[in-house]
C-alpha cells in the first residue's frame, strides 16, 4: 500500500480499513469512495499548532535536535520539508510522496513503513525553538526575552546531555506506533542537518486539556491535571497560554513557550509511604482525587482549614504550593506524561513523569511556580528532575504555503 | 490532502497486488486520459499515482482561495513541466511528456513554498543501464580501482603474515590497520564473494558452532589480547590464501553501476554500525583506520559515477561533495602520526560529532542507486 489509510470510526482499526480497500479493489479504477472520515486526524492547519490545547492523547515520543549545520538555507530547506511530512503523516499519509512501498526498488523508501495500515492516530506535531538556536543563527533580535534557559532549581540534577536543544518536537498520538514512526522519519530526514540530542518517549497522559476527559493518574497513583487550564476555557487561555500582540517578537504571537522537565519518581520509596503520607504531601485525596477536607475532585482547596491546630492541607503539600493562588494567580496548561525507562540496574523502576507545560511567559508561568515547589515541596524527598528544556512554539500554519519557521528565518 | 483519493487507492492496490511496480500492466500507457488535480489552499488530490510512459496531461482546478501553481518534478527537483497562476475558481491544463522513473507533482498555492507534493510513477520500457555510456564508464573506472586496490592488499597482507609467522608482534602490528586499510577501501566487493569475507574479517561472536575463528580479527586478538602469536602461523597462510581468492575473484567479476552506488552507501553503513562503536576493531582498537578507508573506498565509488551524477542530479553532487569534506575534516582532527588515534582515546562527543557527519553524507548517498536506477 502506498499510503496509510485513514479511518475515522474509533475501535473499527485496520479491519475496516482493509474491507474499504478490497472494496475499491473491486471497483477498478473506478472513484467509490473509500471510508473517509477524518475524524480520526486532528487537522495541521491552523490558527494555533495542534497538541497544545488539543486534548491530550495518550502516547508521546518527544525529541530534542542540535542543529549541526552552519548553512541557514539547508536548514530552511529542512524546515520545509519536515512541514510537509508533517502535514502528511498527520493525516495518516506516510511521510514521503512515494511512501514505504510505492517508490522503485532501487531506493530506499521515503517512509520507514511501520505506520503501514494504521490510521492517523490523532497524531499532532509541535514544534518549538529552543535559546540556543537564536544564538547559533545571529537570530538575536528575534529571541524573546522570556525564551531564557531555566534557572537552578534548588535540588535540581539536571542531566545536561537529556536537556536542552535548538528545536523540540513533541509527537502526541492514540498509539505510540504513530508517535514513533512520526519522529523517526523526521530524524531521518534531517540527517546531516539536525542531529538528535535526546529523546523521551511516555506512556499515559498525565493531565486532561479538555473538560471532556476524565482526570489520568500519574506513576503515584494520584489523579494529575485537575486544576489543569482547559481548552475550554477561552479567556483564561488568552490570559494564561497564547502569547499575545506586544508580548514580544511578532513572530511568536499566537504562539505558546513550551517547558519540560524529567523528573524521576523513587516510587519504590513512595510506595513504602503509608496512604495517609502520600495524601499529606500531596493535599488531595488519593481515591477521588479532592481536596483535603473536601469531597469532590473540583471542588476549590481550602488551604485555611484546619484540622485542629494544623492545617487540613500541609504548609508544604503539593497542591498548595503549586496552586495559583500561592502564585500571583500563576496557570500553566500541563500536558505529561508517565515514562519508565527500563530499570535502572539497582533494581529500581527508572520511572517518573515527563513534564510538560505550555505558558504565555515561563517567567510569569513555570519559574515562580516551580521555585516554590524546589524550595519547600514535601515531595521533592520522592523526585529527581534529570532533564530541563525550554522552547517557543510560534503560532500554527494557516496554509500549506507557511513552513515551520518560516517567519524566523526569511 | 487529507483524503485519499478513490483512483489513486484502487491503483496502489492493483500495484501492491502484483508485487512489483515494474510489471504493472494496468498504467494507462498512451492513453489521453487526463489526470484530474483537485488543488487547495491545504490540499492537492491528483486522481491518479501513476502513468505509462509519454504524453501525460493534467487537468488542475483550482479550489481554493489563494492563486496557486502546479509542478511536476523529477529527481532534484528538476522542472518537467508547470502551470502557473491559476486563480480561483479556474482549471488549467499541462501536457508533459515522461519517460519511466519516479517523479513528484506539486500544487503551490500563493505560489510559494515547496507546495504540497505526491508521488508519480511512470512505467514503461527503458534501456538498460548498461547502455548509458556514461555508466558504463563508471563501472570501467572503478574495476581499475578495486585492481589498484587489490594489488596493494596482497601486498600488505603478505608483509603483515610474514611478520606474525616471524614472531615479530610489534611489526604486525603496526602492519595490521595498514594491511586492513585496502580490505575496507573495497569491501562490498569483497562481500560479493560472500563465504569467503567471514572467513577473511569475521569476528568472534560472529561464527556459528563448528566455524574456527579465522582471518584479520583472529590475528588482532592473538596480538593485542592473547599476545600470544606463536601458534599464529596457520591462520596466518589461510588469511593470506583467502585474501589471494578474493583478489583473483574481484578482479575478473564486473561490477554493474548499481552496484557500485550500493556500494558507496554500504561501506559508510559500515562506518555506521561498526567502526563507530569501536566494535570491529576491539583488540587493537584501530577502528579509525578502517573508518578512513571506508569513506575513502566510498568516494572512490562515488568518483566513478560521477559524469553520470552530474547529468542527473547536479545539486546532489554538490551536497555529496560537501559532506564528504566534512567528514574527512572531522576525521582529521582524530590523527596521530601516519595513522590515527585510538577508538578508546575519542571521547563520547568525539564519536557523536563523527557519527551525525556520516549520517549526513550517508543520507544523500542512499539516493544514488535510485537515481542510477532511473535511468
Ligand atoms: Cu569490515
Amino acid at each position: 500500500m502506498k499510503r496509510r489509510r485513514m479511518i475515522g470510526m474509533a475501535g473499527a482499526g485496520v479491519g475496516l480499513a482493509a474491507a474499504g480497500g478490497a472494496f475499491a479493489l473491486s471497483q477498478g479504477s473506478g472513484t467509490v469512495p473509500v471510508a473517509s472520515s477524518s475524524g480520526d486526524a486532528i487537522p495541521f492547519y491552523g490558527v494555533r499548532q495542534a497538541g497544545i490545547v488539543t486534548p491530550a492523547q495518550d502516547r508521546l515520543h518527544f525529541v530534542a535536535f542540535d542543529v549541526i549545520t552552519k548553512n541557514r538555507a539547508e536548514l530552511v530547506t529542512m524546515l520545509e520539508n519536515w512541514t510537509a511530512a508533517a502535514a502528511r503523516m498527520t493525516a495518516g499519509l506516510d511521510a514521503g510522496t512515494m511512501g514505504a512501498v510505492g517508490g522503485i526498488p532501487e531506493s530506499p523508501p521515503d517512509d520507514t513503513g511501520e505506520a503501514i495500515g494504521l490510521p492517523a492516530s490523532g497524531l499532532t506535531l509541535t514544534i518549538g525553538f529552543g535559546p540556543s538556536l537564536f544564538t547559533k543563527f545571529g537570530l538575536g533580535k528575534q529571541r524573546p526575552v522570556a525564551l531564557e534557559d531555566l534557572p537552578h532549581f534548588p535540588g535540581d540534577a539536571i542531566d545536561a546531555t537529556i536537556s536542552g536543544g535548538d528545536i523540540g518536537i513533541q509527537a502526541c498520538a492514540h498509539d505510540p506506533q504513530v508517535a514513533v514512526h512520526a519522529i523517526r522519519n523526521l530524524a531521518r530526514m534531517g540527517m546531516g542537518v539536525v542531529s538528535v540530542r535526546w529523546s523521551q518517549l511516555g506512556f499515559g497522559r498525565t493531565s486532561s486539556t479538555s473538560t471532556s476527559q476524565a482526570t489520568p493518574r500519574n506513576l503515584f497513583g494520584f489523579k494529575d491535571g485537575t486544576a489543569n487550564l482547559k481548552a475550554e476555557e477561552t479567556a483564561l487561555l488568552d490570559e494564561h497560554l497564547w502569547v499575545r500582540d506586544g508580548d514580544g517578537p511578532s513572530w511568536m504571537t499566537g504562539g505558546s513557550y513550551l517547558v519540560t522537565r524529567k523528573i524521576r519518581m523513587i516510587v519504590e520509596t513512595w510506595d513504602r509511604t503509608s496512604l495517609g503520607e502520600q495524601e499529606a504531601i500531596v493535599g488531595r485525596t488519593k481515591g477521588s482525587g479532592a481536596p483535603l477536607g473536601s469531597s469532590g475532585e473540583f471542588d476549590e482547596p481550602d488551604f485555611s482549614a484546619m484540622s485542629g491546630n494544623i492545617p487540613t492541607i500541609p504548609v508544604d503539600a503539593h497542591v498548595r504550593l503549586a496552586h495559583p493562588t500561592q502564585n500571583q494567580g500563576a496557570r500553566l496548561l500541563r500536558r505529561g506524561y508517565n515514562f519508565v525507562d527500563g530499570s535502572d540496574g539497582l533494581g529500581r523502576l527508572n520511572a517518573g513523569l515527563f513534564f510538560i507545560a505550555y505558558q504565555r511567559d515561563p517567567r510569569r508561568g513555570f519559574i515562580p511556580v516551580q521555585t516554590a515547589l524546589a524550595r519547600r515541596d514535601s515531595m521533592n524527598e520522592y523526585i529527581r528532575h534529570i532533564s530541563s528544556g525550554i522552547f517557543a512554539c510560534p503560532p500554527g500554519l494557516e496554509a500549506a504555503d507557511d513552513f515551520w519557521g518560516r517567519k524566523l528565518f526569511t | 490532502m487529507r483524503r485519499i483519493t478513490a483512483a489513486s487507492a484502487a491503483s496502489l492496490l492493483l500495484l501492491a497486488g502484483c508485487g512489483s511496480s515494474g510489471d504493472d500492466s494496468s498504467a494507462a500507457a498512451g492513453s489521453d486520459d487526463k489526470i484530474a488535480v483537485a488543488a487547495s489552499d491545504t490540499a492537492c488530490e491528483v486522481a491518479k499515482s501513476e502513468s505509462g510512459a509519454g504524453t501525460v496531461t493534467f487537468a488542475i482546478s483550482n479550489k481554493g482561495d489563494k492563486v496557486t501553481e502546479f509542478y511536476v518534478y523529477a529527481a532534484g527537483d528538476r522542472v518537467m513541466g508547470e502551470v502557473e497562476n491559476i486563480a480561483p475558481g479556474l482549471s488549467r491544463d499541462l501536457h508533459v511528456e515522461l519517460t519511466a522513473g519516479t517523479y513528484e507533482t506539486a500544487c503551490k498555492p500563493g505560489m510559494i513554498g515547496k507546495g504540497i507534493r505526491n508521488g508519480f510513477t511512470v512505467t514503461g520500457s527503458a534501456a538498460a543501464l548498461t547502455e548509458d555510456a556514461k555508466l558504463a564508464q563508471a563501472t570501467t573506472d572503478y574495476q581499475r580501482y578495486v585492481k589498484s586496490q587489490t594489488g596493494a592488499l596482497i601486498d600488505k597482507t603478505t608483509e603483515f603474515v610474514a611478520a606474525v609467522k616471524a614472531g615479530d608482534a610489534a611489526k604486525a602490528k603496526a602492519l595490521f590497520p595498514v594491511s586492513r586499510t585496502y580490505w575496507e577501501r573495497i569491501e562490498p566487493v569483497a562481500e560479493i564473494f560472500g563465504d569467503l569475507d567471514p572467513a577473511i574479517d569475521g569476528r568472534e561472536d560472529g561464527l556459528e558452532p563448528g566455524q574456527d575463528f579465522t582471518g584479520y580479527h583472529r590475528l588482532e586478538k592473538d596480538l593485542w589480547q592473547t599476545e600470544d602469536i606463536s601458534k599464529s602461523g596457520p591462520i596466518a597462510d589461510k588469511l593470506l590464501v583467502d585474501v589471494q581468492k578474493i583478489v583473483d575473484q574481484a578482479n575478473s567479476a564486473s561490477l554493474s553501476p548499481l552496484q557500485l552506488a550500493n556500494g558507496a552507501k554500504e561501506l559508510l553503513d559500515e562506518v555506521a554500525s561498526g567502526k563507530i562503536t569501536g566494535e570491529e576493531d576491539r583488540y587493537s582498537h584501530t577502528d579509525l583506520w578502517d573508518f578512513a578507508a571506508n569513506v575513502e573506498g566510498s568516494q572512490a565509488a562515488i568518483a566513478a559515477l560521477r559524469p553520470a551524477l552530474e547529468e542527473k542530479d547536479p545539486a546532489l553532487v554538490k551536497t555529496l561533495d560537501e559532506r564528504f569534506a566534512a567528514v574527512e575534516a572531522a576525521l582529521e582532527t582524530h590523527r596521530s602520526g601516519d595513522g590515527w588515534k585510538l577508538h578508546d582515546q575519542l571521547s563520547q562527543a568525539d564519536l557523536k560529532v563523527l557519527s551525525d557527519n556520516i549520517n549526513a553524507l550517508a543520507e544523500p548517498i542512499s539516493t544514488v542507486a535510485g537515481l542510477v536506477a532511473g535511468k
